[in-house]
C-alpha cells in the first residue's frame, strides 16, 4: 500500500489528459474522414515514428508518461528510438536491428496472446 | 408562437445542432476512455518502476500486459463492446492493435488454424507492422546520414 501513497497523481492527471487528447485526434478522424480503422493505426504508427526520429515525442513521454507511451503513436516511437541507438552503435545495420529489438515486447506478446485468445475464443455469428 | 412556428424553429434547432453533436459527444467518450487506458498503464509503469526496473524495461511490460488484457477481452466478446462506445478511445491505444489482431483472426477461425486464424490475424497488424517498421528503418538510415555529416564535421 505505500506504493499508492507514493504515487504521482499528478503525472496521472497528465497522462490521462494527454492519452485522452490523442484519442480525440483518432476520432476526429473516423467522424471528419472516411479513413478506415486500419489506416488510422498505421497513420498514428508513422506519425509516431516520425516524430520519433525528430527527438520530439520523447519530450512528450517525458511530460505525460504512459500517456504518450500507450497509444499507438508510442509504439511508432519506440521503433524509431530503437533504431537510431542501434545505428549509433552499429552503423548502418542497427536501421535494421533496432526498431524491432526495441518493440520486440509488443510485437511477440500481440502475436502470441493473439493467437491464443482467438483459439480459445467462441466465434460470434453475426454479421454486422 | 404559434405551433407550426415552434415545428419550424424546432426543425431549424435540430439541423444546426445535429451535425456537430456526436462527434463532440463522441470525442468526449473517447477522451474519457482513452486516458483510462493510459491511466492504467502509467499505474503499471510507476508499479515497475518502484520495483527497481529501468524506465524502457518498465514501458516494454505495460504493452505486454494491455496487449494480454485487451487479447482475451476481445475473445470474450467484451471488447467490441466497450469499441462500440468508445470508439477511437480504445482503438488508438495499443489495446487497439491487440483488438485488431484478434478480432479477424477469430472470424475466420472457420478456415483453419493456418491459413484461418494464423494468415488472417495480420490483415490489420500486417499494414500497422509493414508501416511502422519501414518508418523506422527509414528514421535510423537518415539518422546515420545526418550523424556522420557531423562526424565529418568535427
Amino acid at each position: 500500500m505505500e506504493f499508492f501513497q507514493n504515487l504521482n497523481w499528478m503525472m496521472l492527471l497528465k497522462c490521462f489528459i494527454v492519452g485522452g487528447l490523442i484519442c480525440i485526434i483518432g476520432q476526429l478522424l473516423i467522424d471528419k474522414t472516411k479513413l478506415t480503422p486500419a489506416r488510422i493505426l498505421v497513420i498514428f504508427v508513422t506519425t509516431g515514428a516520425i516524430l520519433g526520429g525528430l527527438g520530439w515525442y520523447e519530450k512528450l513521454v517525458e511530460f505525460a508518461g504512459a500517456g504518450a507511451t500507450v497509444p499507438l503513436t508510442g509504439f511508432g516511437n519506440t521503433l524509431a528510438k530503437g533504431a537510431i541507438e542501434d545505428v549509433t552503435k552499429f552503423g548502418l545495420v542497427g536501421a535494421f536491428t533496432g526498431g524491432i529489438k526495441a518493440a520486440a515486447g509488443g510485437i511477440a506478446a500481440a502475436v502470441f496472446f493473439g493467437y491464443i485468445a482467438s483459439l480459445i475464443s467462441k466465434p460470434k455469428m453475426k454479421k454486422q | 408562437m404559434n405551433p407550426l412556428d415552434t415545428k419550424k424553429d424546432y426543425q431549424e434547432y435540430v439541423n444546426k445542432k445535429s451535425p456537430n453533436s456526436p462527434t463532440l459527444k463522441n470525442c468526449f467518450k473517447a477522451f474519457i476512455v482513452g486516458g483510462f487506458i493510459c491511466s492504467i498503464g502509467q499505474v503499471i509503469m510507476e508499479y515497475c518502476k518502484y520495483r527497481g526496473l529501468d524506465k524502457t524495461l518498465s514501458s516494454t511490460i505495460v504493452s505486454i500486459i494491455l496487449i494480454l488484457i485487451s487479447a482475451f477481452l476481445t475473445g470474450l466478446n467484451l471488447f467490441n463492446k466497450i469499441g462500440k462506445f468508445a470508439g477511437a478511445g480504445s482503438l488508438v491505444p495499443i489495446t487497439g492493435f491487440a483488438n485488431s489482431i484478434v478480432s479477424p483472426a477469430m472470424e475466420y477461425k472457420s478456415e483453419g488454424y493456418v491459413m484461418g486464424v494464423g494468415a488472417k490475424m495480420f490483415t490489420v497488424a500486417g499494414p500497422v507492422l509493414v508501416f511502422g517498421i519501414s518508418a523506422s528503418i527509414l528514421v535510423g538510415i537518415i539518422y546515420l546520414i545526418f550523424n556522420t555529416q557531423s562526424i565529418t564535421l568535427v
